[in-house]
């Protein structure tokens, strides 16, 4: 049985907001559907009375002091924005798609 | 002979005895790569003019002020994954080609205070994944001992540029193995560090709980050193740890009498090359003429670390490259319609093949009705493989294996199959798991390729590491030995 369909890979695509093309959805159903089947073994382990590790060390909420600084100039971080203008960053209109 | 073949240490005082400049060792690095660079194509970016003007004012700093600090002058390379301000950044991706940082990685500023130079970047797996190189959108990094197979990754570059002699030492990042796995197919010494030991402000973040940046040397010593100047509690980086950052170099005795060693079966088994197997058991024969006593032990759960390795490293990584939209910074499309349609297709024509598939993967083991079976189940199978690690740990001092099942394979030999890809790593992947320290050194040869031995530790415990590969390495030549490039 397949982990994962043709019509699902487009969908996870589309959730990634990666565009794909037929020929593309094919490939990565093929290679998805081997990666996820071989993952499958870890269902061979009884895990219902083992927490996650979501990580490693032991640490919660690592707070500081809340003091302003300066932030970065706004002509350093729009020198690496692909389109700006006034300021500001350009992008495609978003209303009255 | 290269004046790489000198220890840190070593040149260190040549500096002082003003028999070596900075220049010397700066030159050094660019007649050597202008030599064998076009073999090996281990730099995407050099920043020779920068390089060299530091290496004047270095040069007139230690004629006025003439005690410097170890690290002084010293040529590094840097993976990119790492942001160096004003020197371009890639990841080896299409979509960062052309990124200028506007800041410097923690480890960067902690190298400047060290006074080293910067020879260039390095090149890597995009986006650090992959254990090949061939994965970088530009260039496949050639290993120095045979230019007909990989150099390993994702920080083949750094441990190329090392290897063929066209820095003193470099900076990798591991997130399942990408600097032991090099380290190992290049014949020299890599450390992954206790997760927090080092800051990963400025690390372009594959997946952030497993991510951690080391050294890349020829000898523990200088990769003692150099771990010491990039170690410690980053304010900008709360997953740093606050832990004291004792002398490493000082751990180096050469003595390991009765230092206890955990052989994991698992480690020696199925998919490990009977040479490598020799190899390592030559190692430990090694070891116990120097005192040090050794056991068989388990690792129960260690072939569901691959398994639980890709879908975890996959969620995370799905979720921080979200960032590449082609908004802010990076590759835009040239026809986007929509915003959407600008995400979508900046995103599929920037990112490369292996990346698109770990992003979906990722993004469909935390996607709705699929979170709890792949990325939760995945977390708590990480659970148990960190208890077997602690449990041997609580009985042993380190843990001894192989760092890889074989030497470096040919390139283009597994590039079709992801599986078998990955597969390369599974003795290097479940300490990233867990977060434990573990370096591979030079412990062999199988048909002229170099094989690594990797040493495991305790939290926080490089300094026994170090200890262990410090005695093994002043036991071998294996270290000696150069690729004949």
């Amino acid at each position: 049985m397949s982990q994962i369909s043709n019509e699902q890979v487009k969908h996870v695509a589309n959730l990634a907001r990666l565009a794909i093309t037929e020929e593309e959805a094919e490939k990565f159903t093929k290679q998805l559907d081997a990666i996820i089947t071989f993952a499958e073994q870890l269902n061979e382990l009884d895990t219902s009375n083992v927490e996650p590790t979501y990580h490693v060390l032991d640490m919660k909420n690592v707070l500081r002091e809340d003091i302003p600084q300066k932030g970065l100039p706004l002509e350093e971080v729009l020198k690496n924005a692909p389109e700006h203008q006034d300021g500001q960053i350009r992008v495609p209109s978003i209303l009255g798609e | 002979m290269s004046l790489f073949d000198y220890k840190v240490s070593d040149l260190h005082e040549l500096l002082h005895k003003k028999e070596l400049t900075v220049s010397d060792l700066v030159d050094e690095s660019y007649q050597r790569i202008g030599q064998v660079e076009d073999k090996v194509q281990a730099f995407l970016t050099l920043d020779e003019e920068r390089a060299r003007q530091t290496a004047k004012t270095l040069d007139e700093k230690i004629n006025t002020d003439s005690q410097r600090g170890l690290l002084f002058g010293m040529p590094i390379g840097v993976k990119d994954n790492i942001v160096t301000k004003g020197l371009r950044t890639t990841c080896a991706s299409k979509i960062l080609e052309n990124f200028d940082p506007i800041y410097d990685a923690t480890v960067v500023q902690k190298l400047q205070q060290a006074e080293t130079v910067t020879i260039g970047k390095l090149n890597m797996d995009e986006f650090a994944m992959g254990s090949s190189n061939e994965n970088s959108s530009f260039q496949k990094t050639r290993n120095p001992w045979n230019l007909e197979r990989v150099p390993g990754g994702s920080s083949g570059g750094s441990a190329a540029s090392v290897a063929a002699g066209e820095v003193l030492f470099s900076l990798g990042t591991d997130t399942g193995g990408s600097i032991r796995q090099p380290a190992s197919f290049c014949g020299v010494v890599g450390m992954k560090p206790t997760y927090g030991r080092v800051s990963r402000f400025g690390l372009v973040a594959f997946a952030s709980s497993l991510d951690q940046i080391g050294p890349i040397t020829r000898t523990v010593e200088d990769n003692a050193y150099l771990l010491q100047a990039i170690s410690g509690l980053d304010p900008m980086d709360s997953t740093s740890a606050n832990v004291d950052v004792p002398n490493f170099a000082g751990s180096l005795t050469g003595d390991v009498k009765g230092l206890k060693i955990a052989v994991p079966k698992e480690y020696l088994g199925e998919g490990v090359s009977e040479t490598v197997r020799q190899s390592v058991l030559e190692a430990l024969k090694v070891l116990e003429g120097l005192g040090a006593v050794w056991e068989e032990v388990s690792l129960p759960h260690s072939k569901y670390a691959l398994a639980a390795y890709y879908l975890l490293s996959s969620s995370e990584a799905s979720a921080n490259l979200a960032r590449f939209d082609g908004v802010r910074y990076g590759y835009r499309t040239k026809d986007a319609e929509s915003l959407i349609d600008l995400y979508k297709k900046s995103r599929a024509e920037g990112f490369g093949d292996e990346v698109k598939r770990r992003i979906m993967l990722g993004t469909f083991a935390l996607s709705s009705g699929y979170y709890d079976a792949y990325y939760k189940k995945a977390q708590q199978v990480r659970t148990l493989i960190k208890k077997d690690f602690e449990d041997v740990l609580a009985k042993y001092d380190v843990i001894v294996g192989p760092t890889t099942p074989t030497p470096a394979f040919k390139i283009g030999e597994n590039i079709e199959d992801p599986l078998t890809m990955y597969a390369n790593d599974i003795l290097t992947i479940p300490l990233n798991l867990a977060g434990l320290p573990g370096i591979s050194v030079p412990c062999g040869f199988d048909g002229g390729l170099p094989l690594g031995l990797q040493i495991i530790g305790k939290y926080f415990d490089e300094a026994t590491v170090y200890r262990t590969a410090h005695a093994f390495e002043q036991a071998t030549d294996f270290h000696k030995q150069k690729p004949g490039l």
